[in-house]
C-alpha cells in the first residue's frame, strides 16, 4: 500500500485547487432531479474543459480524454467535497446510459448520443420496472414487435425517474415472447416525443413527482435503436445496472452530507448549548464519521481494483446496500439534532437548508427501494457474495 | 394483578375506532392536508360527540372524568387514523393545564367549552419540553408575555392557549389577544397543525391557583404518552399495511410474503412494536396512580415508541417496495405521522436524558 500522492499529484491537486478558487462561485447551488438549468450545463461544460469530469471518457465522444488515473479522479473528489461544489451533473443518462454505450453501443451510436448527454443537454430515463415487474425485472411485459424496420412498442412503465422532463429514453421491452424470461429482452433507445407516448406524473411521499407512469401505445422505434442485439437486453440491462448502483452508493455524497451535518451541529443551539457539545449527538455522529470513512476507503479500494483490472468480489456487491444505509442515517441525525425543527417542511419559516434533511430522508428511503431493494442487494451478497445457495422456486402449480 | 384493559375501555377503544373509520376514512385525511386545514372540524366532533374532547375533564365542567390510559387508548385510534384531530393539546395538556393550576374561574370559563368540542386549546411549552432553540423563549412579567414560543401544539384554530414561559411558569391567553401573531409552521405532517406565536406584551392571565411547576410537568408526562400512543397505533397500521400488501403483490412467481426476507421484516416489526403496547399502557396508569414513577415512564415510552416507529415507519415502506413511496396509497400519512410524533415534546435523546437525570444518574 502507498499513500503517498507524490510531486505529480500534489501538483495536480494545486491545479485544482486553483480551478476552484477561480470558478467555484460559478456553481450552481442546485442540482434538481429534472432538466439541467442553463447554470448547470455552463458548469458542466467547464469542468469537461478542465478534465473534471466526463475525465476518461474519448475527446471524440464529448469527454476530457484523458488517461484513466484513480488518483487523480480521487483528488478531484476530495478537493470538490472539501469546498463543498457539487461536482458536475449526476442523472441517470450520464451514469447509466453512458457507460452502456461505451460498452456496447454502436460507432454511430456513441457519436450521436454520449457529447449532448455529458453537456446535460439531453436528458434520459430509465424504462424499465413496470407495474408487475419491479424486483422481478425480467418478468417484463412491455411488447415490441418487428414490422418493416421499425418496431412497434405497446406497454407501461412505472416510476420512471424524469420521464415528465426527459428527451430520451432508455428502455427495456420484450421482442421474443417465446423465449425464456431472461432471453427475450431487449434494450431500445428513443425519444419521448415519439407519437404514442403518455408521461403521467405520479407524486411520491416528498410531495413532488418525482416519477411517473409512462404508457406506449403504437410506438414505433427503428430496428437500428437497439443496443447489442436482439434478446441482449438482459445482459445490457445488468451492465447498467451496476453503474447504478455504483453511483447509488456514492461515499462521496456522504461525505458531503457529513460535513454539512457537521457544520450544522457546530451552528445549531438547544437551550442555547451547540448540539456539538451535547455528548450523545455528538457521539452520533462521530460514529457515522467512522462509517463515512470506511465508506470511501472503500471506494478507494474498489477503484484501484478497477484499475489493475481485479474483480473486488463482495467488496463491490455491498456498495449500494451500505452507501443508502449510510446516507439515510446521516439525514436522520440530522433531524433529530434539528428537534422539531427537522420537521418543518415546504416553506415554512426557520427551515434549516431550504428543508434538504426532511426531503432526503423520504427520498433516500426512495434510494434503498430503487434501482434494487435492500432485500435484494442482501440476496445478491448472500448468493453471489457468499455463495449461499439460491432460494428454492415455488412449486409450479 | 390485572395487566390488561377493562371491558369498558376495550368497548370505548373499538366505538372510537368505528367512529373514525367513518368519519375519518383517508380520503377526508387527504382532504384536510391538501387543504391545510387546522384540523377536520367534522372529525373532532364525531369525537366530542363520544366524549373524546372531555376525557380528562371532570363530570363538574362536563367531562368524563376518564384516566390517562383511556385517553392513550383514543390516542392510539387517532394515530391508527391518522385523523385531523387537536387531540393532544386540547383534550390532554390544556385540560390538565387548567385543572392543575387554574383557578375555579379559568376552569369553569373554559373546561366545559373544551369538554364539548366548542372551543379548542393551543399549548405551547416546546422550549420546556422539547428545548428552546435559537430567538425562542418567552418572558412574563406583570401579566404581560413577551417573546415567541414555537411549535405550539393544536395552534391554528385555537380559541386559547396555555403559554409556559421561560421560568415554567404556565398562562392563558386568549386567541384573539391584543398583541398576539400566530405564524403557521408547515410540518410534514399535514394533518397536525404547528404554530409559532409572537407575542408582543401580550395581556395573560397567570395559571396560579395550583402548583404551576408541577402542572407544567404533569402536563408534558401526559401529552408524551399521548404521543408514543399516537405513534403505537400509526405503526400498527403500518404493519398491518404491510403484511396485507405482502399477502397480494407477486413476484418472481410467488406473493412477495412467502420470501423469508419480507416475512422477517413484518415479524420483527411486531416484535420491537408490541412491547411499545405495554410500556404505554403502563406509563399512563403510573401516570393516574404513582406519581413517583410518572415522569420516568412518560419519557421512557415516549423514546422507545419513537424509535421504534421510525423504524416500523422505514420498514412497512420498504415492504411496499415502490408503491410504498408514491403517494397513491398514503402510506406516507403514517409515516410523517410517527416522524412528527417523534421530534415533539422532546426527541428520543433528549427525553432520555430526563430519564437518567431522573435517576440521579445525569446532572440535570
Ligand atoms: C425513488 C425511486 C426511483 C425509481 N426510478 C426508477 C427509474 O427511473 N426507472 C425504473 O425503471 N424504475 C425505477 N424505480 C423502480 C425500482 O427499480 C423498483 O421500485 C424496485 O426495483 C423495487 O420493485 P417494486 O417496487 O416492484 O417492489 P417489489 O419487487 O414488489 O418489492 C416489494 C418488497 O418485496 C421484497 N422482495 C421482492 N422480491 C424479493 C425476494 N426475491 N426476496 C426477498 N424480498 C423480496 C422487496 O425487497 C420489497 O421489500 C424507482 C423506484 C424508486 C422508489
Amino acid at each position: 500500500m502507498d499513500l503517498a500522492y507524490g510531486p505529480e499529484y500534489e501538483a495536480f491537486r494545486a491545479e485544482v485547487r486553483a480551478f476552484i478558487a477561480k470558478h467555484g462561485a460559478k456553481a450552481p447551488r442546485r442540482f434538481g432531479v429534472s432538466r439541467p438549468s442553463e447554470e448547470t450545463q455552463n458548469w458542466q461544460r467547464l469542468l469537461i474543459e478542465h478534465g473534471l469530469t466526463a475525465r476518461t471518457i474519448p475527446k471524440e465522444y464529448g469527454g476530457y480524454g484523458a488517461e484513466p488515473d484513480i488518483l487523480k479522479s480521487r483528488i478531484i473528489a476530495e478537493e470538490f467535497t472539501a469546498a463543498g461544489l457539487p461536482m458536475g451533473i449526476a442523472n441517470q443518462g450520464i451514469s447509466m446510459l453512458v457507460p452502456t454505450l461505451l460498452e456496447l453501443g454502436t460507432e454511430e451510436q456513441k457519436k450521436k448520443w454520449i457529447a449532448p448527454t455529458l453537456r446535460g443537454e439531453v436528458v434520459w430515463c430509465q424504462g424499465y420496472s413496470e407495474p408487475g415487474s419491479g424486483s422481478d425485472l425480467a418478468s417484463l411485459q412491455t411488447k415490441a414487435v418487428e414490422d418493416g424496420d421499425d418496431f412497434i412498442i405497446n406497454g407501461q412503465k412505472i416510476w420512471t425517474s424524469t420521464a415528465h422532463a426527459a428527451d430520451m429514453i432508455f428502455c427495456l421491452v420484450r421482442t421474443e415472447p417465446e423465449a425464456k424470461k431472461h432471453e427475450g429482452i431487449s434494450y431500445l433507445i428513443f425519444s419521448m416525443q415519439t407519437p404514442g407516448i403518455e408521461v403521467r406524473p405520479l407524486k411520491t411521499m416528498t410531495g413532488h413527482a418525482e416519477f411517473n407512469e409512462v404508457f406506449f401505445t403504437d410506438v414505433r422505434v427503428p430496428k437500428k435503436d437497439i443496443v447489442a442485439g436482439r434478446g441482449q437486453g438482459w445482459f445490457v440491462a445488468n451492465a447498467t445496472l451496476k453503474h447504478e448502483r455504483g453511483m447509488l452508493g456514492d461515499p462521496n455524497q456522504a461525505g458531503t452530507r457529513l460535513k454539512e451535518i457537521t457544520d450544522l451541529m457546530h451552528k445549531e443551539t438547544m437551550d442555547g448549548t451547540r448540539l456539538i457539545d451535547h455528548p450523545v449527538y455528538r457521539d452520533r455522529l462521530v460514529a457515522l464519521q467512522a462509517r463515512v470513512f470506511a465508506m470511501q476507503f472503500h471506494g478507494l479500494r474498489l477503484l484501484t481494483a478497477a484499475a489493475k483490472g481485479e474483480d473486488p468480489g463482495i467488496a463491490r456487491l455491498i456498495v449500494k446496500l451500505q452507501g443508502c444505509e449510510l446516507n439515510h442515517q446521516l439525514a436522520a441525525l440530522a433531524i433529530d439534532a434539528l428537534g422539531e425543527i427537522g420537521v418543518l417542511y415546504e416553506d415554512s419559516p426557520h427551515l434549516r437548508a431550504q428543508g434538504a434533511w426532511q426531503h432526503r430522508y423520504m427520498f433516500d428511503l426512495g434510494l434503498i427501494i430503487g434501482g434494487g431493494t435492500a432485500q435484494i442487494q442482501k440476496n445478491i451478497i448472500s448468493e453471489r457474495g457468499l455463495g449461499m445457495p439460491r432460494e428454492p422456486k415455488p412449486a409450479k402449480a | 394483578m390485572e395487566f390488561g384493559l377493562s371491558e369498558d375501555q376495550k368497548l370505548l377503544q373499538e366505538s372510537i375506532g368505528r367512529t373514525l373509520e367513518k368519519v375519518s376514512p383517508l380520503e377526508r385525511v387527504r382532504q384536510a392536508a391538501e387543504e391545510h386545514a387546522a384540523y377536520a372540524g367534522d372529525v373532532w366532533q364525531a369525537l366530542a360527540g363520544l366524549g373524546v374532547a372531555g376525557m380528562l375533564i371532570a363530570e363538574e365542567h362536563g367531562g368524563m372524568g376518564m384516566g390517562l390510559l383511556d385517553a392513550a387508548l383514543a390516542s392510539e385510534m387517532l394515530g391508527r387514523h391518522v385523523a385531523p384531530a387537536p387531540f393532544v393539546a386540547t383534550a390532554v395538556m390544556a385540560p390538565l393545564a387548567l385543572a392543575g393550576a387554574g383557578s375555579k374561574a379559568q376552569q369553569a370559563a373554559w373546561l366545559p367549552k373544551l369538554a364539548s368540542g366548542e372551543a379548542i386549546a393551543g399549548v405551547a411549552v416546546s422550549e420546556r419540553a422539547a428545548g428552546a432553540r435559537e430567538g425562542a423563549g418567552v418572558a412574563a412579567s406583570s401579566d404581560r408575555l413577551t417573546g415567541t414560543a414555537l411549535f405550539a401544539l393544536d395552534a391554528a384554530g385555537a380559541d386559547v392557549f396555555i403559554v409556559a414561559d421561560k421560568t415554567g411558569g404556565l398562562h392563558l391567553v386568549k386567541g384573539d389577544a391584543k398583541g398576539l401573531t400566530r405564524i403557521a409552521l408547515t410540518s410534514i405532517d399535514l394533518t397536525r397543525p404547528l404554530g409559532e406565536l409572537r407575542f408582543d406584551n401580550v395581556e395573560a392571565e397567570p395559571l396560579s391557583a395550583g402548583d404551576a411547576g408541577a402542572a407544567l410537568k404533569r402536563m408534558v408526562d401526559a401529552g408524551r404518552v399521548m404521543l408514543a400512543a399516537d405513534t403505537l397505533g400509526a405503526g400498527w397500521a403500518m404493519i398491518e399495511k404491510a403484511v396485507a400488501y405482502a399477502g397480494e403483490r407477486k413476484q418472481f412467481g410467488r406473493v412477495i410474503g412467502s420470501f423469508q426476507a419480507v416475512k422477517h421484516m413484518c415479524a420483527e416489526m411486531a416484535a420491537e412494536l408490541e412491547p411499545c403496547r405495554s410500556l404505554v399502557w403502563y406509563a399512563a396508569h403510573a401516570f393516574d396512580t404513582m406519581p413517583d414513577e410518572a415522569s420516568l415512564m412518560a419519557a421512557h415510552a415516549k423514546a422507545l415508541t419513537s424509535e421504534t416507529g421510525r423504524f416500523v415507519a422505514r420498514t412497512a415502506t420498504e415492504v411496499h417496495g415502490g408503491m410504498g413511496f408514491t403517494d397513491l396509497v398514503g402510506l406516507h400519512y403514517w409515516f410523517k405521522r410517527i416522524g412528527l410524533n417523534r421530534q415533539l415534546l422532546g426527541s428520543p435523546e433528549r427525553v432520555r436524558h430526563e430519564a437518567a437525570v431522573l435517576q440521579g444518574w445525569a446532572a440535570d
